[in-house]
């Protein structure tokens, strides 16, 4: 019974959240007691053998000159050749961008049950039972499948990257799969950087979030600072992305991102229910806030209650100091 | 030329969880159901786009209980011609039974354009439209940010990991909404007016058997009990000491 895992790549790198579900997969196969079998879309083969250090066996590698960028029905033309040439129980897709589009494509043309941003993964009783927060988080969602194949996607950070085996090298062999690429198809035409090669917020291993608080689009200078000597991401909430101060990109929350970082600093942000949706699975929470009543202290692990505008610059002098 | 927006009805972001006495669904009472947030800038990207084109007609389509009239009129408000109502009462239906549903509908009314959430803000499933565009046998796009009709090719933008992808994608299509891709408009008097005269059809619909199955509905482990470590900016070097020494993150 083989795990398959759907790794991404995007210019020819491999996507560190596909670790990620590389990991959870070689978990998964010390209970089905099958091979992690990894399968690739891309134009040319971005050193897919290394996958052999994140878990992989074996590399399906599916190659067309199309998939130089994301295409969805590509992709998901290629994932079903490959579920019907290996026959897995599980199918797992890192829940990214490409990954949310993708599973449910491949679920559909395999006529399979998929559950989506998954935080865990549990075999009970020879079935796998995915957890999924719902509701915005204020619940936790339990399912199991009834078909012969699962398909997961899971959260980002939410599930560890395994230690790399040095020097462990997966088979590679290509793919065969059909789709005509002269149907009518969605076209990505360019791929434009918007947050100017930044971590992105789903992914990143610290965020310092703003919000109201902040008073306005030009103190987030401030933020920026600590950001930037914490190796963190920027991130806010809808009140400010809705003022115009911040873009939508970095908006936090049911509406925004869901962020599972390792540390979570939340900055003149009050903590409603929308916005904890987005970030309560952080690993650790610190709040900065004038209002000792305000709803974030009760997810923070750490709080420090006061003018902002006071804490911040404090704490940014303190953790250069570390450095 | 026709267009489809497909609408569910939601708990309100507010509604207090509690787990039902089956243990796995939601206890539906006291709860207010509203339209999917996201499904709102599915409904106002239909409505421009016949706008601008100066003719055409925007069919809403939800699958539920006899609930989610209210939502289906509310759209019909906004600016939508009329509705479809696909009566199911059951409460577990799975995203794949539901885009089967919704795509044995769709597939008679042939539009050039289906519109959709990214996802439900219930249970974020992001699924169905991807799901129906398979079914469909369309291009698709999901969680659009930015749309932009020229003849009949959609330029649409959506946000990646560290950047945006830009896309064109020839229609008929579906596409999927992003919060930011328009503002969508509140109802006007005139337009609630209006709703009362459209019709809302009902078909019976069936949905099969289920690709998921529910095990369980459970409220989040509350997190550890937090602590003020202090006020103002005296209390950085503790905090700094307990997130180096304590939780290891820095
Ligand atoms: C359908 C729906 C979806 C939503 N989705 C999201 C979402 O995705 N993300 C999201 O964030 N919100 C979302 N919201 C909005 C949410 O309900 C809140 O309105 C929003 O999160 C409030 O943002 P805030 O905390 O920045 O602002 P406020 O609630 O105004 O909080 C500002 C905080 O700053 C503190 N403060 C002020 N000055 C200082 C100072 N000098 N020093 C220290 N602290 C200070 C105040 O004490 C206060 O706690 C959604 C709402 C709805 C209805
Ligand atoms: C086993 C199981 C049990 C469930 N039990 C419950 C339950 O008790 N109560 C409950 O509320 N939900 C329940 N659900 C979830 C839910 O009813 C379906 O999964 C849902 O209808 C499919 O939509 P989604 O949330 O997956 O949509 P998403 O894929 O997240 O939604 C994306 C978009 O699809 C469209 N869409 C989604 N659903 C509909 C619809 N019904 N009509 C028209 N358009 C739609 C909308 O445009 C929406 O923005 C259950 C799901 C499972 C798997």
């Amino acid at each position: 019974m083989s795990i398959l895992v759907f790794v991404e790549q995007r210019d020819g790198q491999v996507r560190s959240v596909s670790r990620e579900a590389l990991g959870q997969a070689t978990a998964l196969a010390a209970t089905f007691g099958g091979p992690v079998v990894a399968v690739c879309c891309a134009a040319a083969d971005p050193g897919l053998a290394a996958l052999g250090e994140a878990g992989a066996e074996q590399v399906l590698f599916a190659q067309h000159e199309a998939f130089a960028s994301y295409d969805g029905a590509g992709y998901a033309a290629a994932v079903a050749a490959a579920i019907a040439s290996v026959n897995p129980k599980v199918v797992l897709f890192a829940g990214s961008s490409m990954g949310r589009d993708l599973a449910p494509r491949v679920a559909a043309k395999v006529d399979a049950g998929l559950a989506t941003d998954c935080t865990a993964l549990v075999v009970d009783g020879g079935k796998l039972v995915a957890t999924r927060p719902v509701y915005a988080g204020k619940a936790l969602q339990k399912v199991s499948f009834p078909g012969a194949v699962a398909l997961a996607t899971l959260r980002p950070k939410a599930f560890a990257a395994p230690e790399a085996q040095a020097g462990k090298t997966a088979a590679v062999s290509a793919l065969a799969f059909t789709w005509d690429a002269s149907a009518p198809r969605a076209k990505v035409t360019a791929v434009v950087g918007a947050s100017g090669g930044k971590v992105d917020l789903t992914e990143a291993e610290a965020i310092v979030a703003g919000g109201r608080g902040m008073k306005g689009p030009e103190h987030f200078a401030m933020l920026e600072e600590l950001a930037g000597v914490l190796g963190a991401s920027v991130g806010a909430s809808r009140a400010v992305v809705d003022a115009g101060w911040r873009g939508h990109g970095e908006q936090v929350g049911q509406t925004g991102k869901t962020v599972s970082p390792k540390l979570y600093i939340a900055v003149g942000i009050s903590g409603a229910i929308q916005h904890l949706a987005g970030m309560s699975s952080s690993r650790c929470i610190v709040a900065i806030n004038k209002d000792p009543e305000a709803p974030i202290f009760k997810v923070a692990d750490y709080g420090i209650v006061g003018d902002l505008f006071e804490v911040l610059p404090a704490l940014t002098a303190a953790i250069k100091q570390l450095h | 030329m026709l267009q489809v927006v497909c609408i569910k009805q939601v708990p309100d972001t507010e509604t207090r969880v509690k787990v039902a006495g089956d243990g796995r669904t939601l206890d539906p009472a006291g709860v207010t159901w509203v339209m999917n947030p996201f499904d709102e800038f599915a409904v106002e990207g239909a409505l421009q786009v016949k706008e601008k084109a100066g003719a055409g007609e925007v069919v809403v389509i939800s699958l539920g209980g006899a609930g989610v009239q209210t939502t289906l009129r509310n759209s019909l408000a906004m600016g939508a011609d009329r509705a479809i109502h696909l009566k199911n009462e059951t409460a577990s239906p799975d995203s794949l039974s539901v885009a089967k549903a919704l795509a044995a509908a769709i597939k008679e009314l042939n539009p050039q354009l289906v519109w959709l959430g990214k996802s439900a803000s219930d249970d974020d499933a992001a699924q169905v439209g991807p799901m129906l565009s398979e079914l469909l046998g369309l291009p698709c796009v999901t969680v659009a940010a930015s749309f932009a009709l020229e003849g009949t090719t959609a330029k649409v933008e959506r946000e990646i990991e560290g950047g945006r992808e830009q896309i064109e994608v020839p229609l008929p299509a579906v596409i999927t909404c992003d919060k930011g891709l328009n503002q969508p408009r509140y109802p006007s008097l005139k337009g609630i007016m209006a709703a009362k005269k459209k019709t809302i059809e009902e078909r019976a619909t069936d949905l099969g058997s289920a690709h998921v199955e529910l095990v369980a509905l459970e409220l989040p482990p509350a997190r550890a009990a937090g602590r003020i470590v202090g006020e103002g900016a005296a209390a950085v070097s503790e905090l700094v000491r307990a997130l180096r020494e304590d939780a290891k993150v820095i």
